[in-house]
C-alpha cells in the first residue's frame, strides 16, 4: 500500500547540517534559561526532597538520614495543622473576596467611558506599594485606635483589637489582603471590553434583563480571564508571606498569641527553616505545600474544561 | 405588527403609549438617580484605596502624639521627621542604594536573559520545542518555598552569603513568566524581515540584537518595569541573604525598624510612617512613569494566560 520503500531509513528533519547549525543557535539562546532550570529548579528541587528524609545540619552539614519521620511529624505537628488552617481561612475568604470585588469594580469601570483609566490607576496603586510598607501601614490602620476603629466607631459599631485579639488577626489579614485588588481588576476590565456589545443589544431586544445578560453573556465571555485570575489568586494566597511577617512573626512586640493566631504556612516553614534551622522539617513542609498547590492546579485545570467557554472551541 | 397593519397609528390611541418610549422615560429617570449611586460608588471605592496612602504620607509629617488622630494635617508639618529618620537610622542612605543597585542589576539581567531565550523559542525550530516549552511554562507553578532551602545552600557555598550578589544573580538565568510573555511578542514580527537580514549574511544574535529587540522595545519596558517593582519590593531574599544592616535593602531595613525598639517600640511611628514613605515613593514614581506599560503588561498577561 505504501509507495515508500521499507528499506528507507527514517531520517529526523534536523539531521541536514543547516538545521544542526539551527539546533545549536537555539541552544545558545535557550542556554541561560537551561542552566537556570539545572541549578535553581530541578536541582534543588531534587536536593529539598532529600533533605526532607534527612535531619540536615546546615552548620555541620550533616544530614543524618531520617527517613520519612519529617513527613510523620508533619502530620502531628499543631503549629503545622494550625499554620494550614490559617492558611485556607485565609484563601477561603481572600480568593473569593479578590474576584467579587474585583469583578465588581471592573463591571463599575465599563460604564464610566473615558475617565476608566484614572479609575483603574487609583484602583492600582496599593499593588505598586511594597509589601513591607503595606505591613508597616496596615499596623498603623489596624491598630486599636487605628483609622478602621475611627470609622467604626462613628458609624456606632464595636471595635476589635485587631492586631492582638486572636480571634481578629485573621480577619485582619484578609482586610489588608484585599486592599490590593488592582491587578484582579485590571485583567477582568481588559476581559470585559471585548465582550462583543451586539450581544448585549440581541439580548436586550429578547427580553432578558440584567442579570440574564450577566450570567449569559458577560460571564462566559471572560471566563477564560476570570479562571486565570481565581488560579493565580488561589496560588499567590496559599503563598502569602511577606505582609503578614512584617505585622506578625517579624515583629516580636506582636507578642506570642497574636504571633500564633495568625501563622501562616510559608511563614512557619520559614521560621522552621531560618530561625529554628530545621531544614530537614522544613523541606517535608516545602514538599506538603508543593503536592497541595499542584493538586490545587490540577483541580482548577479539570473544572475549568467543564466551565471555561473558549471562543475559538 | 398586528396593529400596523390594521392601520392603527399607535401613537395617537390614548391609554396605549409605545412600549419603547416608556422604558425610554424610565430610564431616564432611573438614569439620573442611577448615575448619582453610581458616582457615589465609585468614589468611595477610590478614598477607600487612595486614603490609606494619603494617610501614610500624612502621619509621617505629623508630630509623633498625633499620629493616630483624625485629621490629616497635624497641629504643624514636621517634615524634620525625615531628617530625625535618617539620624536614628544612619544606614537609610546606604539600605536606598542598595536597593536602587539591586533592582536595577535584577531588572537590567532578566530583562535581556528572558528576551534571549524568548527568542530561542519564538525563532528556532529544534527537537522537543514544545515539551521544552511545557517545562518553563511548570517552573511558573513551582511554589518558591520548594527551592527557597537549596538556593539558600548553593549561594552560601559559593561565597555569597551576606552579600548583595543572591538577590539579583538569579536573573541571569531568565524567568518563566518574562520568557512566556516575550516569546509571544516575538512570535508576531514577521519571519521575512529575519530571513532578509539572513540573506545580508547577519548572525542569529545579531538578528536578535538589531532587529527583535529594537521592534518589541515596548514589552522590553514592560519586563524591565515588572521586574524593577518585584525586586525593589521583594523581602524574602533580603532575609535569608543578608545579615549585616548595612546591606540592607529597603524592605528589609523598614522590617529591622518594625521590629526595632528604639523606634516602634518607643512609639514613634511618625518614623516609621516616614520610612514607609520612603520605600514606597520610587514605585510610586515608576508607576505614574510607566503606567501604560504596566496596565498592558498586566492585561496581556491575563488574556493570554
Amino acid at each position: 500500500m505504501s509507495a515508500v520503500p521499507a528499506t528507507t531509513t527514517r531520517q529526523h528533519w534536523w539531521s541536514s547540517p543547516s538545521a544542526r547549525r539551527e539546533v545549536r543557535w537555539a541552544l545558545f539562546f535557550l542556554s541561560p534559561w537551561i542552566i537556570g532550570f539545572f541549578v535553581f529548579t530541578a536541582g534543588p528541587m531534587l536536593w529539598s526532597l532529600f533533605i526532607s528524609f534527612t535531619s540536615y545540619d546546615p552548620f555541620k552539614g550533616t544530614a543524618p538520614w531520617v527517613g520519612t519521620d519529617n513527613y510523620a511529624r508533619l502530620l502531628a505537628d499543631p503549629s503545622a495543622q494550625l499554620a494550614l488552617r490559617n492558611t485556607i481561612f485565609f484563601t477561603m475568604l481572600h480568593v473569593p473576596g479578590q474576584v467579587i470585588v474585583g469583578l465588581f469594580l471592573a463591571l463599575l469601570l465599563t460604564r464610566v467611558g473615558r475617565g476608566a483609566g484614572i479609575f483603574r490607576t487609583i484602583f492600582y496603586l496599593p499593588n505598586v506599594t511594597p509589601a513591607v510598607a503595606i505591613g508597616a501601614l496596615f499596623l498603623m490602620i489596624l491598630s486599636a485606635n487605628g483609622l478602621l476603629n475611627q470609622g467604626l466607631e462613628a458609624v456606632g459599631l464595636n471595635t476589635p483589637y485587631w492586631l492582638t485579639d486572636p480571634n481578629w488577626v485573621m480577619p485582619a489579614i484578609v482586610i489588608m489582603s484585599l486592599w490590593t485588588l488592582g491587578a484582579t481588576v485590571i485583567i477582568l476590565f481588559a476581559a470585559l471590553r471585548n465582550v462583543p456589545i451586539e450581544m448585549y443589544e440581541a439580548a436586550r431586544i429578547d427580553g432578558a434583563n440584567a442579570w440574564q445578560q450577566f450570567r449569559n453573556i458577560t460571564v462566559p465571555f471572560i471566563s477564560g480571564p476570570l479562571f486565570f485570575v481565581i488560579v493565580v489568586n488561589l496560588i499567590a494566597s496559599l503563598q502569602i508571606f511577606s505582609e503578614v511577617w512584617a505585622m506578625f512573626q517579624g515583629r516580636p512586640s506582636a507578642g506570642p498569641s497574636a504571633q500564633r493566631a495568625s501563622l501562616l504556612y510559608v511563614p512557619y516553614l520559614f521560621q522552621k527553616a531560618f530561625q529554628d534551622f530545621q531544614m530537614g522539617y522544613a523541606s517535608a513542609l516545602a514538599w506538603a505545600l508543593f503536592v497541595i498547590v499542584l493538586v490545587v492546579t490540577l483541580v482548577q485545570l479539570w473544572l475549568s474544561k467543564r466551565w471555561v467557554y473558549y471562543e475559538n472551541g | 405588527m398586528a396593529l400596523r397593519e390594521e392601520g392603527i397609528d399607535r401613537s395617537f390611541v390614548p391609554g396605549i403609549a409605545d412600549p419603547a418610549q416608556v422604558t425610554a422615560a424610565r430610564r431616564s429617570a432611573s438614569g439620573w438617580i442611577g448615575r448619582v449611586v453610581f458616582g457615589l460608588v465609585l468614589i468611595a471605592f477610590s478614598v477607600l484605596f487612595v486614603f490609606p496612602l494619603v494617610w501614610l504620607l500624612a502621619a509621617s509629617l505629623k508630630p509623633g502624639a498625633e499620629v493616630f488622630s483624625s485629621s490629616l494635617i497635624g497641629s504643624q508639618i514636621q517634615v524634620s521627621n525625615y531628617t530625625r529618620l535618617l539620624d536614628l537610622v544612619p544606614q537609610f542612605g546606604s539600605w536606598f542604594l542598595n536597593s536602587v543597585i539591586v533592582s536595577g542589576l535584577a531588572a537590567v539581567t532578566v530583562t535581556l536573559s528572558s528576551a534571549l531565550v524568548a527568542f530561542g523559542f519564538a525563532y528556532f525550530r529544534f527537537p522537543y520545542r514544545n515539551v521544552v516549552f511545557g517545562f518553563v511554562l511548570a517552573t511558573m507553578m513551582l511554589p518558591g518555598a520548594v527551592t527557597m532551602i537549596p538556593t539558600f545552600l548553593i549561594w552560601k557555598s559559593l561565597g555569597f552569603y551576606n552579600t548583595l550578589v543572591p538577590l539579583w544573580a538569579g536573573n541571569l538565568f531568565a524567568s518563566a513568566f518574562y520568557i512566556f510573555m516575550l516569546r509571544q511578542f516575538f512570535l508576531g514580527l514577521p519571519r521575512d524581515l529575519f530571513e532578509a537580514a539572513r540573506v545580508d549574511g547577519a548572525s542569529y544574535f545579531r538578528m536578535w540584537r538589531s532587529i527583535a529587540l529594537p521592534l518589541t522595545k515596548a514589552a522590553l519596558i514592560v519586563v524591565f518595569i515588572f521586574e524593577l517593582r518585584a525586586s525593589w519590593t521583594d523581602l524574602v531574599k533580603p532575609l535569608i541573604f543578608l545579615r549585616d544592616v548595612d546591606l540592607f535593602t529597603l524592605p528589609r531595613g523598614l522590617l529591622s525598624i518594625i521590629a526595632s525598639s528604639s523606634i516602634t517600640g518607643e512609639g514613634h511611628f511618625e518614623l516609621l510612617m516616614a520610612a514607609a514613605v520612603i520605600t514606597t515613593i520610587p514605585m510610586l514614581i515608576l508607576f505614574f512613569l510607566g503606567q501604560r506599560y504596566f496596565v498592558e503588561g498586566i492585561a496581556t498577561t491575563g488574556s493570554k494566560g
